[in-house]
């Protein structure tokens, strides 16, 4: 039982803080987020972080992120970026309107938001506390449930991030990309970024979440995205994780869906030592549509581990996942999905796949789809499959006169591809095809 | 061009081939026909260098070279070519990418310049044209949704991209219609010339109506059991094959 009373000190860890860290806010705090601060550091103290003995994280030893006391970003010197450095960070494939937080707090001296129509606002999370604005009391935190050690130390810690209201009836042209840049140059830093998006009716958007790292930083980001999706809404998220190399990222992201609403995830997972995402998405009304879709590299010992739920409440709705996944060396990955068909939820249609390709005998993957039903006029079907690249379609490569290198190179290109397609910006397609080598080491062909 | 002696086989350890001979000189068409399960897409299949077939005793020379040492995008390199009887999709790869990485593959192996894009696109038109292909077929992906017939027409558009100088086409007709086989047989009539030679493998004769071989060598049980002009393929249409394999092995050998 030695790891459980690690993770037990960890959890002590992140409770000691808490005063200094308090101390060190000037300005950033208020009534509304203190009030949250103390009910969630009470279940802070209360709670264990998960360990191998815990069902929805047995694949994940969490001993590389627990067992480093890492303090909060915001209790430490402020780190100092420049332009040059946000141009580096930032996604240049579209056009869009630009957030940027470092280590989780809104920099408006870096942030690019265009001409809005009215009504929209795309800015900060503390600012929107400190204004008082109603949309964050009536939905922040309102749909999420069964919290975790990770919930709670988000909640104990929760100061900014990105804050998007597009209402009823608006339709958002530029995607809104949200750089979440972590990490400290001296200081082993942790950071808490907390997203709340809310999408009216008919309203339509793109949103695209970035995270980096500083370079050569040791640093844990402890995410939490809400995602509201009223009747008739689109929305569209993409996230592509590239924190640095000896990073640990988590993040649930909590989806609620109204009727008739379309709702697409894109996550694309490269970077950090050590990844989790938790995705849910509660569909409650009919005729609702949701996409969740995966691609994750991995390379030496880097951990993957994606865990998704769509719960299926009401008739008449659609899902689907497909989730894939690339993984050398010595990398880990982890696939948990699971389709909850509520008993009322009659003419369900929900489909999920897994597919994961091992280029080297020492990487591995955990998966394990699962499907609860309890309405008996649905159609479901899930999959998943573990394989390396394909020999005969190898051999037909080669035999073109190509190389080795750039045939395999065209093989994982082809096995990515279904999931790249899916994307819906145009640059960011082949952007994507450029990560997916440059972070595998391969020639791009 | 090639030369095969007393070539034998494995698969999985079972013997496919079981000493086959066949020597094919520049500017000729062979045929190979025989019955399913001969060991004629083995013999395809182990010329291109598929590591799956284990050559247990003989020897292949190709241009006087020992083809068996070449890895397959060698082999490629020096000019063979196999039209696949089943070709593989790849999504997300672009005909105009997969070839032109292969001809500048094959250009550099020999010391030649990369082709310039615009010299590589006015090439691709041209040759699609050829199999009636248009020319969205350059931006969509390798095979991607292709049906089977399309599939075997990229094979052909492939070989006159490629140009190489020993063409080997397996079961090329199995699964086209009527008129499918003559785009295909046309881009194979265009290819052909003094100084390149095809083998055609196939196992009816149809095929042998657009395309007219030189020799015909029947595979039977690993061996060629017996050899002929184009004629012999008008009497394997009418009797099957049955007739050879009770019959005498005298023309056993090698042809050309």
């Amino acid at each position: 039982m030695k790891s459980v009373v690690k993770n037990r000190k960890a959890n002590d860890w992140y409770v000691s803080l808490v005063e200094n860290f308090e101390a060190k806010l000037n300005g950033k705090d208020n009534l509304f987020l203190k009030d949250l601060r103390k009910s969630a550091v009470g279940k802070l103290a209360a709670a264990d972080f998960p360990t191998l003995k815990t069902e929805e994280w047995k694949y994940t030893n969490l001993n590389r992120v627990l067992n480093k006391e890492f303090i909060h970003a915001a209790s430490v010197e402020k780190v100092e970026l420049t332009k040059e450095d946000i141009d580096k960070f930032k996604a240049e494939d579209f056009e869009y309107n630009l957030l940027v937080f470092i280590n989780g707090i809104f920099s408006e001296e870096f942030s690019e938001v265009g001409k809005l129509p009215k009504n929209i606002f795309i800015g900060s999370l503390n600012d929107g506390i400190q204004s008082g604005n109603e949309f964050i009391k009536n939905y922040l935190g309102k749909q999420i449930e069964n919290k975790t050690a990770f919930d709670h130390l988000n909640d104990t810690y929760m100061l900014d991030g990105a804050f998007v209201v597009i209402p009823d009836g608006t339709v958002l042209e530029k995607p809104i990309q949200i750089l979440n840049i972590s990490g400290h140059p001296n200081e082993l830093t942790f950071n808490t970024p907390r997203n709340l998006i809310i999408a009216g009716q008919n309203a339509q958007a793109s949103i695209f979440f970035k995270y980096v790292g500083i370079e050569g930083s040791k640093y844990f980001t402890n995410s939490v995205t809400e995602i509201y999706v009223a009747e008739n809404a689109l929305v569209n998220v993409y996230k592509i994780e590239l924190e640095d190399v000896d990073s640990y990222h988590i993040e649930r992201t909590e989806v609620y869906q109204k009727a008739n609403s379309i709702f697409s995830h894109y996550n694309f997972t490269f970077g950090g030592s050590l990844v989790r995402n938790d995705i849910n998405s509660k569909m409650d009304g009919e005729n609702i549509e949701c996409h969740l879709n995966g691609l994750y590299i991995g390379r030496d010992d880097q951990h993957f581990d994606n865990h998704t739920f769509i719960d299926h409440a009401k008739p008449n709705c659609y899902s689907n996942e497909l989730y894939k996944g690339i993984l050398d060396d010595k990398a880990h990955g982890v696939f948990s999905g699971k389709i909850q068909v509520d008993k009322d939820a009659q003419k369900t249609n929900a489909y999920q796949s897994n597919k994961t390709i091992l280029l080297s005998k020492d990487a591995s993957i955990d998966t394990k789809p699962q499907l609860e039903i309890y309405a008996d006029d649905v159609k479901c079907s899930h999959g998943a499959t573990v394989g390396h690249l394909d020999e005969t379609a190898l051999f037909y490569i080669l035999s073109r006169g190509i190389p080795e290198e750039k045939a395999k190179s065209m093989l994982i290109t082809a096995f990515a591809e279904d999931v790249v397609s899916k994307v819906k910006i145009k640059g960011l397609k082949e952007k994507l095809n450029h990560l997916i080598f440059e972070h595998l080491n391969r020639v791009e062909v | 061009m090639i030369s095969i002696k007393n070539l034998k086989v494995n698969i999985e350890g079972k013997e496919i081939l079981k000493g086959l001979n066949l020597q094919v000189n520049a500017g000729e068409v062979h045929a190979i026909m025989g019955p399913n399960g001969s060991g004629k897409s083995t013999l395809a299949n182990v010329l291109t260098g598929n590591e799956s077939y284990e050559v247990t005793e003989g020897e292949v020379t190709y241009n006087g070279k020992n083809l068996l040492e070449l890895s397959p995008e060698d082999r490629a390199r020096e000019g063979l070519f196999l039209a696949f009887q089943y070709p593989v999709e790849i999504p997300g790869i672009s005909n105009a990418t997969f070839l032109q990485t292969a001809i500048n593959e094959i250009r550099k192996y020999n010391g030649k310049e990369e082709l310039t894009p615009k010299e590589f696109l006015d090439m691709m038109r041209k040759k699609a044209k050829v199999v009636g292909m248009d020319d969205s077929l350059i931006s969509r992906a390798v095979n991607a949704g292709f049906s089977g017939g399309e599939k075997k027409r990229n094979e052909i558009f492939q070989l006159l991209m490629l140009q190489p100088k020993l063409a080997i086409l397996d079961e090329t007709d199995s699964g086209l219609d009527i008129d499918a086989l003559k785009i295909v047989s046309q881009g194979v009539n265009e290819y052909k010339s003094d100084d390149n030679a095809v083998i055609l493998v196939t196992h009816y004769q149809r095929l042998l109506d657009y395309i007219v071989p030189d020799y015909i060598h029947v595979l039977y049980d690993g061996r060629i059991i017996k050899s002929g002009g184009k004629d012999l393929a008008l009497e394997l249409e009418e009797k099957g094959y049955d007739w050879i394999k009770e019959g005498e092995f005298d023309s056993v050998g090698t042809q050309g």
